[in-house]
């Protein structure tokens, strides 16, 4: 049972990994941005594990601006993304004007959150 | 009164009038034709909009009309008086202002602890109208607010409607909501509280939210995030929106209809909308810390997880591989999510429910609990009567609109149907809430009315074209250009037809003398002023309240501080200008049970708890010989209850008698010396107030009063108003010792 299941976990990451060499590159670049966003993320929450939580409003903010990047470049990602049916007439060019409007947004609001 | 049934009609009318034997009769003037019939569709729709706009406006003027543009009740006093703070201070001083003339000695975080949207949006036209040199006064602008407000809500509805179903409907919808009684109610010029512009932000939050689910669109989600922060600063009932949302998103992937517009849609408005929310300083981390919101943020986790499944599945082209990470991955996550949710609710950093939205799915929990949310009237569970009154013909309308939503489900008519049957639910809990089910009762109702009417004029239409082409009946199923095939065994269906549509617009128009007859008589007064009919006809006015309180701010000096019951303090601080003990914020349920106490006992011990809180004026409120009979002595078991809540000293039974509240010879002992029946009935005894009936006859209750012969020691009367309404006592400092 658990031969099979640690095969099957093999089986599933080389599909994978051998299905995802095959995208275009700027999904990637938007791909390699998400895992970084998440990644800062989890340093800020380790960072708040090892110093505590005081000023709460700046660790919600440092938090939350980095998961809403990433939550909008994966908008972005879904958007811009060709093989999208139900997106196909929507041009590049006004989803990143929408992605970068919303990051605008965001940022302001964080830097008010802030403190 | 019928004219706007007919729009609906004709407008049906309008868009089959593009028929094929038009065409062909009159080819050569085709285009010309089409672009006229478009234009007149157009032109037809903006003056039935404008028409319903100056409609929802002017059916909110009666009480300006009748007696004179002022703040209505009790809560609006203190909006108005925050928002006269912001314009004469500015935001700075508004956003940090500690205020010591309320909760004395206590004091109150104003800044902090209200929702600044309807006082920000109201200094914004009063600065705006200033700015093109209209210098009105900031009360003509606080008065007509929530009228301004109820006319842009139409057009949302009219949007709205148009997204869910089609144009019809959205200008049925329109109409419906400009004078549904159950939206007047808490609208009506004057009533200027929070939720004269929080159901408009209500209905724009759900209508750019599923206008970006039906688009996919990033802005107009980020649309919808703004339309959820402008709610947010307006009412606490945002937390329906930030629970039926998720809710919808959770309906929609159990259905099977998640979709990539969904996931942009939600996930941005939840992270930028609750960073928006997180702005106001009431509302503070609740987004992350309070029971309420988990459900959103709990379905926030599950996208991410459905999309990454998503991206999984069509990543790999192999199902059984996909199978087993599915089972893994669904089972994993469902662990950790539930752990985590354990361990916060169990190490209590995600706080449970408070008692104002769990006594929503508990309607018990605040009778046994809270008393002080118990005793608010509008909090009591709501009356079948309540429903017709407030509904009409809404109220049958609504199921049909129901069936219509379910034949034609979509994105959008899902989340209508969800709106509706949730807010009806919480309207049946509580009265108030009826004011949150109207949108969506009047669109759900709008799609009924213009699925209907369209039906029975298209069927109309077909029967005169057949007509026109001399053929029998039995023709009629055999042209094919017909867009509705006619039934052959029923050859009346053209009248059935007329009548039917003759049904519809007479309900409508019994709809419209109902909400117009409803608006006038029960929820045009101010409260603040009472009406009654004298003898011959003629209207009385009892201006008593505003009387007292010009009173105290005349007669008083500036650091008096005024005991009375909690329901008067905004009105005192707003209009007395002075200090109060409690107010209508009820945020220190200790400080209203000391209130309540003093009230309870007898002179001696409430001097005692008097002196201690420095009051030196008490104000009551007694309906005896008006026959008013929302008064202090009404009230006086509340008082008892939640004095008792928190101090065992005071007992509810002990007041009544076979557990019966009497105020006459028959009351108890300790009822007919507690310092509020002394501070009511002081020289009651000596009044005759009805003729034939002895002196002492309390009109309010319908009977003598027990003690006559009341002493007061430690207050004297300060004032009493011209019809006895508002009584004044001066708390008497403690005699020298010698």
């Amino acid at each position: 049972m658990v031969k099979s299941t640690t095969k099957d976990a093999q089986d599933l990451f080389h599909s994978l990994r051998s299905a995802y060499v095959a995208t275009p590159t700027n999904l990637k670049i938007i791909d390699l941005y998400v895992c970084f966003a998440v990644f800062t993320a989890l340093i800020q929450v380790a960072y708040m594990a090892l110093v505590g939580s005081f000023p709460f409003n700046s660790f919600l903010s440092g938090v939350l601006s980095c998961i809403g990047t990433a939550v909008l470049a994966v908008c972005l990602r879904i958007q811009v993304n060709k093989e999208n049916k139900e997106f196909k007439d929507l041009a590049p060019e006004r989803a990143f004007a929408d992605f970068v409007l919303c990051n605008l947004v965001l940022h302001l609001v964080i830097i008010n959150f802030l403190g | 009164m019928g004219g706007k049934s007919e729009p609906a009609k004709s407008e049906s009318m309008a868009t089959t009038t593009t028929s094929p034997d038009l065409i062909n009769s009159s080819f050569f003037s085709f285009k010309s034709l089409k672009l006229k019939t478009k234009q007149q569709e157009l032109l037809l729709r903006i003056s039935i909009l404008g028409l319903v706009y100056i409609l929802a406006f002017i059916a909110r003027l009666f009480s300006v009309l009748r007696y004179e543009s002022m703040i209505h009740e009790f809560d609006p006093y203190f909006n108005y008086r925050t928002t006269l703070f912001l314009t004469e201070k500015g935001f700075y001083e508004f956003w940090n202002w500690f205020d010591s003339e309320s909760w004395y000695p206590l004091g109150r975080i104003i800044g902090g602890t209200l929702y600044p949207g309807l006082m920000v949006t109201a200094a914004l036209i009063y600065w705006a109208l200033r700015f093109l040199r209209f210098f009105v006064h900031i009360r003509e602008v606080c008065v007509l607010t929530a009228p301004f407000f109820a006319s842009n809500t139409t057009l949302v509805a009219y949007f709205f409607g148009k997204e869910i179903w089609d144009t019809g409907a959205g200008l049925v919808a329109a109409v419906l909501i400009a004078i549904c009684p159950g939206y007047i109610s808490r609208s009506v010029a004057g009533s200027y509280d929070n939720e004269a512009v929080a159901i408009f932000a209500l209905l724009l939050t759900f209508y750019l939210f599923v206008k970006a689910v039906n688009t996919g669109s990033l802005a107009w989600a980020l649309a919808s995030a703004f339309g959820y922060f402008y709610m947010v600063s307006a009412w606490g009932g945002y937390v329906f929106i930030i629970n039926l949302v998720p809710l919808y998103v959770l309906v929609l992937l159990i259905t099977g209809r998640y979709s990539m517009r969904l996931y942009i849609a939600y996930n941005c408005m939840y992270i930028l909308g609750m960073l928006l929310a997180m702005q106001i300083r009431f509302v503070g981390f609740q987004h992350v810390q309070s029971g309420e919101h988990m459900g959103a943020m709990g379905v926030f986790l599950l996208m991410q997880v459905f999309y990454f499944l998503d991206w999984v599945k069509y990543q790999l082209n192999d199902t059984k591989l996909f199978q087993t990470f599915l089972r893994i991955t669904v089972t994993s996550a469902i662990m950790v999510g539930g752990i985590a949710l354990g361990l916060g609710t169990a190490s209590g950093y995600i706080s449970p429910w408070t008692g104002r939205f769990y006594s929503l799915l508990d309607p018990t929990y605040a009778k046994d609990h809270i008393p002080i949310i118990a005793s608010v009237s509008e909090h009591q569970p709501t009356a079948w009567s309540s429903f017709m009154f407030d509904y009409h013909i809404l109220l049958f309308l609504f199921p049909a609109g129901l069936y219509f939503c379910f034949k034609r489900l979509s994105d959008a008519t899902i989340f209508i149907v969800m709106y509706g049957l949730t807010s009806l639910y919480f309207a049946g809990v509580m009265v108030r809430l009826i004011l949150v089910a109207t949108p969506a009762v009047c669109l759900i109702s709008a799609i009924a009315v213009s699925a209907t009417v369209k039906n029975l004029t298209s069927l109309l239409r077909t029967k005169q074209k057949v007509s026109q082409t001399g053929s029998t009946k039995g023709a009629g199923s055999s042209k094919a250009s017909s867009k509705v095939t006619l039934d052959q065994s029923q050859p009346f269906q053209k009248n059935g037809a007329i009548a039917l549509l003759v049904g519809v617009f007479y309900l409508l128009s019994r709809y419209a003398i109902h909400c117009t007859w409803v608006t006038s008589e029960a929820y045009s007064s101010p409260s603040i002023v009472l009406a009654a009919r004298g003898a011959h006809g003629n209207r009385i006015l009892f201006d008593d309240y505003r009387e007292a309180y010009y009173w105290l701010r005349q007669n008083t000096p500036t650091d008096a501080k005024i005991m009375s019951w909690w329901d008067y303090g905004y009105q005192i601080t707003a209009m007395g200008n002075r200090t109060v003990i409690v107010d209508n914020n009820t945020w220190n349920n200790t400080h209203i049970a000391t209130v309540g106490r003093a009230m309870s006992s007898n002179e001696d011990e409430a001097y005692e708890i008097m002196r201690s809180l420095d009051v030196n004026y008490v104000l009551v409120v007694f309906g005896g010989v008006t026959g008013y009979s929302s008064d202090d002595i009404n009230k006086f078991l509340w008082m008892v209850r939640i004095g008792g809540g928190v101090y065992p000293v005071i007992k509810e039974p002990e007041y009544l008698v076979n557990g019966e509240f009497r105020v006459d010879k028959g009351a108890s002992p300790k009822m007919l010396n507690c310092l509020m029946y002394k501070l009511c009935y002081y020289r009651f005894g000596e009044l005759t107030t009805e003729y034939g009936k002895p002196p002492g006859y309390d009109r309010a209750r319908g009977v003598e009063i027990g003690n006559k012969d009341i002493k007061l020691e430690h207050l004297e009367e300060a004032y009493t108003t011209s019809n006895w309404i508002v009584r004044i006592y001066r708390v008497k400092p403690p005699t020298n010792r010698l």
